[in-house]
């Protein structure tokens, strides 16, 4: 037995454990929605400690954290945002959740959202003469169908050669950054009279309709939010009730039982990742066919990043999923108000949007730090 | 030495289906295809010639310029990488496929190096220079890298190790100076270490999720905090660099000593701390007990070696490892901090590490080949080649995967990887 399988054994134990049910039902309950609350929690406190260390004032800190609740829940407007920010965030995160349960980490989600994304930009602007009907499900197919491809060569590298997808679809990463950077300099591509790498704009009959414009025209919530509830459905189903999420789930959770019950395990693995890749080009898709309208360089400003927090707070379920992504939606709506009402920097919340994830992924850490909220007979046994 | 030892009988127990050896048909193909690239697009006329400079007129000892037929260089070059390639297609690779794909990507660089040179003149002793600097921290996250896998630990946060040494060498190198820099970075390093350490060693989380996090979280820290001190202060981000000392008498060895013995601290700190491991790995009893307890740390525990104080001292000089090697993106080069500046150079650093098959000496020859990778994009721009730079920048990463998928399994990490100890 190689390595390689060692190696991805222990992701999957790991991955196992933070997904597997605990026997006995109140440690279950408590398992599921305490740790990730009190990994939120925490979180914000850190993230309090950390403003104050960089010389930030206390008012300044209660005003931020009113301004983050105003921006995210405050208002209609404020709703809006958060749902708008929450959409490419859940689909890219069901991608990497999917591929978490047939034991593949995808971290390429952002990459694959840049080439998804830019495709979708060219096919948006390059067809001309479609009514709407034809077209915007033609674009958004095609960044699904380019982010599949872009990931499956991470997973028919890892299911040929053993090469760990971790490293694989970083690079894979940092490449796109660059051929984005490329192809928005050519002249198919680029806007005309720009000198700049910027895309021409997203046609009209491309475009994702803006669902609350009858209300404010200034409302960005856009269609898409449809599509991430039927994604959410659809990867439920795939995952629990069809042969191939079956096939994906033991091959996650027991790669040698998989092996004995015929599942070919490197077709597995090259479906999951296309499957994750598809998912991550759609939100790309849909980021620049609903909000922004053309692709610029860094268009994906780091959400297949964050989504891959979403997927580890959400435990991998599509549901779980989908709760995770409001809240970061949320966050993320809520840290441009703080921006700009208290001066604190955005950057603030993807630190706290990493210590959540440090602390949902040790839940023994959670624990030790706050014992009040675990304090059931399960608890003195992992306190050991 | 345990690194080399043969590889056990590849998984054909497990997966009889599999009769293809993929990954050296893969590496193969990819050497025949290299060996097309090079004979049909990198063609000059017969009679170009490519020129490298060795020596500056001035210098003590002048040699001439070396020149190269390109024509000639190249079908050369072309002939030698098909044959690698047809070798390894059809007779599999065993245990020289590390040696046959590094000679083939050395091939490569060189023919087209010499195509991008041809009736042109480029400094040679420039080039290699610039590729011992680029190739520092890569050497040192792979040294970093080493240090973690020998005890079995797997550290995907070396990427955020950099960056948090960058970060901390430029701002305290801007208030104390840069010795002062270079320690806070280590100790900033470290203390990232430490963090992995007590998140997988004694919170047993899986350890490719902690590393992500601590690249996740560094990334948020230090951008947070540069957005908000340091566009306000400027004073704060801008340190004096290091800058280059010759060392007397062997800086005058033509091509060899401006290369080698005209640098700055970060290189010869990253020389000596690869000959320093080496030694301490394979030729001290401390060394062959960190390495027991990579690869059998029940037997090591049972032999009195504490596993769990070994494995932390040895993350944490990783991480301090790791912060010097950061510093050199701040302290070695521009003295300033930008935002995600180490551009993925942690995960190449893992790539060469797995290319040196978890030896020192062969991470760093792994990293001097990344290392001209890296700087042939900024030394082509001023030849004017009809290459789009971006896809030059591209060549560290794509190499990082040719990399990853040819030796995978191939070169065998130690036995215990990623498995947290418990102890009975």
């Amino acid at each position: 037995m190689s390595q390689t399988e060692h190696k991805s054994d222990t992701t999957r134990d790991a991955v196992r454990a933070l997904m597997a049910p605990p026997i006995d039902r109140d440690g279950a309950w408590r398992e599921l929605f305490m740790v990730p609350l009190a990994a939120v929690m925490l979180a914000l406190l850190f993230g309090a400690l950390i403003m104050m260390a960089t010389s930030v004032s206390p008012a300044t800190i209660l005003q931020s954290f009113i301004a983050m609740a105003r921006g995210s829940v405050g208002s209609l407007h404020a709703i809006s945002e958060t749902l708008t920010a929450t959409i490419p965030l859940v689909l890219a995160g069901l991608g990497i959740g999917l591929a978490f349960r047939a034991g593949l980490f995808n971290i390429g989600a952002e990459g694959q959202m840049v080439v998804g994304g830019l495709a979708a930009a060219v096919a948006s602007f390059s067809l001309t003469g479609l009514p709407s009907i034809i077209h915007l499900p033609l674009v958004l197919m095609v960044g699904l169908a380019v982010g599949a491809l872009y990931a499956a060569i991470a997973g028919f590298l890892r299911a040929t050669t053993g090469a760990h997808e971790v490293i694989s679809t970083i690079m894979l990463n940092l490449i796109s950054f660059r051929l984005l950077d490329y192809f928005l300099r050519q002249p198919f591509i680029q806007k005309e009279g720009r000198s700049d790498p910027i895309s021409k704009a997203v046609l009209e009959s491309a475009e994702l309709p803006r669902l609350l414009s009858f209300f404010d025209g200034n409302l960005r919530l856009h269609a898409g939010l449809f599509i991430m509830l039927a994604a959410v459905l659809l990867v439920y189903w795939l995952l629990y009730r069809s042969k191939l999420g079956f096939a994906f789930r033991i091959s996650g959770e027991n790669p040698q039982a998989a092996r004995y019950a015929g599942i070919r395990s490197g077709l597995t693995i090259i479906l999951a990742m296309a499957i994750a890749g598809a998912l991550a080009g759609l939100a790309g898709a849909t980021q620049i066919t609903g909000v922004l309208g053309r692709a610029s360089p860094g268009f994906s400003a780091g959400i297949g990043f964050d989504a891959i927090a979403v997927a580890l707070l959400g435990r991998s379920h599509p549901v779980g999923i989908l709760l995770a992504g409001l809240l970061f939606g949320a966050l993320e709506a809520g840290g441009r108000q703080m921006q700009v009402d208290a001066g604190v920097s955005i950057d603030l919340i993807s630190i706290i949007q990493a210590l959540i994830i440090i602390f949902v992924a040790a839940p023994l850490l959670v624990k030790r730090i706050l014992p009040p909220l675990f304090r059931t007979k399960s608890v003195n046994e992992d306190a050991s | 030495m345990s690194s080399s030892r043969p590889t056990p009988p590849s998984s054909s127990a497990i997966t009889p289906v599999r009769s293809i050896d993929w990954r050296a048909s893969i590496t193969g193909g990819l050497l025949i295809f290299l060996a097309l690239v090079v004979a049909l697009f990198l063609d000059t006329s017969w009679d170009a010639v490519s020129t490298f400079r060795i020596s500056r007129p001035r210098d003590v000892w002048a040699v001439g310029n070396l020149t190269v037929p390109s024509q000639w260089f190249n079908t050369i070059a072309a002939i030698a990488l098909a044959f690698l390639g047809t070798r390894l297609f059809l007779r599999g690779g065993g245990r020289w496929t590390a040696l046959a794909m590094g000679t083939g990507l050395v091939i490569l660089a060189m023919a087209f190096l010499v195509w991008a040179t041809a009736d042109k003149a480029i400094s040679l002793t420039g080039m290699l220079h610039a590729t011992l600097v680029r190739a520092v921290p890569i050497a040192l996250a792979a040294l970093a890298g080493i240090l973690c896998e020998r005890v079995a630990v797997i550290n995907i946060g070396i990427e955020g190790m950099l960056l948090a040494g960058a970060f901390a060498g430029a701002m305290f190198g801007s208030l104390m100076g840069g010795w002062a820099g270079i320690i806070c970075a280590m100790l900033t390093g470290g203390m990232f270490g430490l963090l992995l350490a007590i998140l997988v060693i004694s919170y047993r989380v899986d350890q490719i999720i902690a590393g992500v996090v601590i690249n996740l979280f560094v990334l948020g820290l230090t951008s947070y905090v540069s957005s908000q001190l340091f566009t306000e202060y400027r004073w704060l981000n801008n340190a004096s660099p290091f800058r280059a000392f010759k060392i007397p008498v062997l800086s005058d060895i033509p091509l060899i000593g401006p290369v080698l013995f005209n640098q700055n601290l970060f290189v010869y700190g990253a020389l000596m701390l690869v000959c320093l491991s080496t030694y301490y790995l394979f030729y001290t009893r401390m060394g062959l007990r960190a390495r027991a307890v990579g690869e059998h740390p029940r037997a090591a525990d049972t032999l009195g070696i504490d596993v769990i104080k070994t494995r932390y001292a040895h993350v944490i000089v990783a991480g301090m490892i790791a912060g010097f090697g950061g510093a050199w993106f701040t302290l070695g080069s521009v003295g300033r901090f930008d935002d995600n500046m180490t551009f993925g150079r942690g995960f190449i650093g893992l790539a060469a590490m797995i290319f040196g098959r978890w030896h020192p000496l062969g991470a760093l020859a792994a990293a001097l080949i990344f290392g001209f990778a890296d700087s042939l994009q900024q030394k082509l721009s001023i030849l004017n080649t009809p290459i789009p730079s971006e896809f030059l920048s591209m060549a560290p990463y794509i190499a990082t995967i040719v990399v990853v998928a040819g030796l995978v399994g191939q070169a065998r990490p130690p036995a215990a990887i990623g498995k947290p100890y418990v102890k009975e």
